[in-house]
């Protein structure tokens, strides 16, 4: 009795302990991902460093995936997800923070990791998802502009890549989400390298929009779902946001959405408006998710998340867990769909069995009736 | 004879029928006329989920902010119910918006607010929207306590307020420094409904500095350094205000002046956010 006491104690203490408190310039040593606070803003050296121990930790789970280089050299790092599987394995992506500014973004993606590698082990339909998909999650897209953000107050703003300007203008940076080779450059951007919008001076100009490019064309055939994570403005976005077409699959797609939206609501009481662009914010071209529903992939989504312009990019942290429980449940009710909807071959599995179960019952009803 | 009466009966009916259909097409033609010059301007049912039904609310919030703000009483839209849109040649293009707002210092809702948003025709000298608006649940909350501690312990302090970065870069607010936050936006709402127009989308997105001054009189006096958020340029844009406020007075603007991303820029034309690609 004393000595489990004292042990209890002691545990107690030790935990105590291992708290290790979080400053924006502080470097923290990382003991375990059970240390770590997702309901705090970090730094990209201790995303970084969360990562390699979400690695460490989860090691038949989680691989690293560098998949390119920003502008200034710095690693793109996804994280990929899946339980090892004999069979082939579908695609779920989701990037957050392709513009540095939306701080949530990746504190939702490393929430979202979180989730589904605490829970899968007691979840038979995370586990059975993570069996048949691998989840590609980019906690930070656009590390250049996120490290500036960080810089000071007059740098936290801060929305674009980090690229040098084109001859004849004199300001850092392109607009990421209008970067990619989808109807690019026509609506809703700039030519002017010192706006927001700037759209680059080209196609893929940046090589972050090409590393998503290239990795992304390379899972395409098993791609079940792409997810973009934004703030603010508690949107579901679906394509396209060039206001010219219309995706074949459009009612679905705003059924599907509509459905998040609802679970989002279930949780905080929280509304987010679904629909696509032109209609219910701005049209605009050369957006990831645009280009992710144009080279096929059938369910393609942007997120904009908390809240709706009271503190905008500056979302207070004590608004990190309730936003990230809320977007999960969105996002969840989208997996969920996806996966249900196009993995007629490892869905097959499960229906094969429950068919031999019912022409078993059935025949012995049969063979039963014919002895009676 | 029969034969006879068959036919004059005939010819009795083809005549009525032809009568009535002449007499319809005319009556058809003058009344489907009539009915035509009334809906040459036809007022459109919006979507109060799309962006034009929103974006006149959101002018309507801010038209709200600069007549009941304080620094303890702000206003959101929460949602849009209904909205409608009427082309009035030679003027402008006029918004009937139904909307639930609510007070955010409290978080109580204002109840249902009616507003007419009337977004002046290109071209014109008239630039700012003219919006008239009102809320059931206004006035909101009663804030005179809060409002007179302020503003008796500003009077007294010997030194005078100065804050810098509210939210800061977390998103945190002091709650000494909320009050002057509010003020903020409630004063930005006057710029932000002079610069709206049917192409944007304006929060104060932070308070880089506010500085409190000497006042000649009652009121107190601030000089703001606010950052708009222009949601469809995302630009974020300096201005620089002067403000008063005293609990009886209300909040009163001064002087707005707007400030260059650098040293080198150009002032843009009024109403900046016509052009979002104004030289930098």
């Amino acid at each position: 009795m004393l000595l489990s006491t004292g042990l209890l104690l002691l545990a107690l203490f030790l935990q105590g302990s291992n708290e290790v408190p979080q400053t924006a310039a502080g470097s923290e040593t990382l003991a375990t991902t059970g240390d770590y606070n997702y309901t705090k803003y970090h730094p990209m050296h201790e995303i970084t460093s969360w990562m390699e121990m979400v690695v460490k930790e989860n090691p038949d789970v989680v691989s690293v995936e560098v998949y390119g280089k920003t502008y200034e050299k710095r690693n793109i790092t996804a994280l990929k997800i899946g339980l090892k599987s004999s069979g082939e394995k579908k695609v779920i992506w989701m990037d957050c923070g392709i513009h540095a500014r939306e701080w949530i973004a990746p504190a939702f993606c490393q929430w979202f990791v979180k989730e589904i590698l605490t829970n899968y082990k007691n979840d038979e339909r995370l586990r059975t998802i993570l069996s048949n998909v691998d989840f590609y999650v980019t906690p930070v897209l656009n590390v250049d502009g996120y490290m500036y953000s960080w810089i000071n107050s007059s740098t936290r703003l801060w929305r674009k890549s980090r690229s040098v300007p084109p001859s004849g203008c004199d300001c850092y940076g392109t607009d990421l989400n209008r970067n990619f080779n989808a109807n690019w450059g026509m609506i809703g951007v700039s030519r002017n390298c010192c706006e927001q919008i700037y759209c680059g001076s080209k196609a893929l100009s940046e090589s972050e929009a090409s590393a998503v490019t290239s990795l992304v064309e390379s899972l395409k055939a098993r791609m079940l779902c792409f997810f973009t994570i934004h703030s603010h403005g508690q949107l579901i976005l679906v394509p396209y946001g060039y206001p010219e077409i219309v995706a074949p699959n459009y009612g679905e797609l705003m059924q599907v959405a509509q459905e998040a939206s609802k679970a989002i609501k279930s949780v905080h009481g929280m509304e987010y408006t679904v629909g696509a662009p032109p209609a219910v914010l701005y049209p605009n071209s050369g957006s990831s998710r645009d280009w992710a529903r144009l080279i096929g992939i059938p369910f393609s989504f942007t997120f904009e998340l908390r809240d709706k312009g009271q503190f905008g990019f500056l979302l207070p942290e004590d608004q990190i867990q309730p936003t990230c429980e809320e977007v999960y449940a969105g996002v969840r009710s989208i997996i969920d769909y996806v996966y249900d909807r196009k993995s007629p071959a490892q869905g097959g599995s499960v229906a094969v069995a429950t068919a031999a179960v019912w022409t078993t019952l059935l025949a012995s009803c049969v063979s039963a009736a014919a002895l009676l | 004879m029969l034969h006879k009466g068959i036919k004059d009966t005939q010819n009795f009916m083809k005549c009525v029928l032809s009568q009535s259909s002449v007499t319809l097409l005319l009556y058809r033609h003058i009344w489907g006329r009539e009915r035509e010059v009334k809906t040459t301007m036809p007022v459109q049912e919006l979507n109060p989920t799309h962006y034009s039904a929103q974006r006149a609310a959101a002018v309507a919030q801010h038209f709200l902010n600069t007549r009941h703000g304080s620094p303890y009483q702000w206003f959101h839209v929460e949602q849009v119910q209904s909205a409608t849109m009427e082309e009035i040649t030679g003027v402008g293009r006029k918004y009937h918006v139904v909307f639930s707002a609510k007070e955010g210092v409290s978080d109580q809702s204002v109840g249902l607010c009616t507003a007419d948003v009337l977004f002046p025709q290109e071209g014109g000298d008239q630039t700012a929207p003219q919006v008239q608006c009102s809320c059931k649940g206004l006035p909101a909350v009663n804030t005179t306590a809060q409002e007179e501690a302020l503003y008796q312990e500003l009077q007294r302090s010997s030194t005078l307020v100065t804050g810098n970065n509210i939210p800061g870069i977390f998103g945190y607010i002091a709650p000494k420094m909320k009050p002057l936050w509010v003020l903020a936006a409630v004063a930005s709402s006057f710029v932000m409904l002079k610069e709206s127009n049917e192409n944007t989308l304006y929060n104060m997105a932070q308070v880089a500095n506010v500085t409190q001054l000497k006042s000649e009189d009652k009121q107190l006096k601030f000089q703001y350094h606010v950052l708009l958020h222009e949601m469809i340029s995302q630009e974020i844009i300096h201005w620089q205000l002067l403000a008063t406020w005293g609990p009886a007075e209300g909040v009163n603007v001064l002087h707005t002046e707007w400030q260059p991303k650098c040293d080198h820029c150009v002032l843009p034309p009024a109403n900046t956010s016509k052009d979002p690609s104004h030289t930098d």
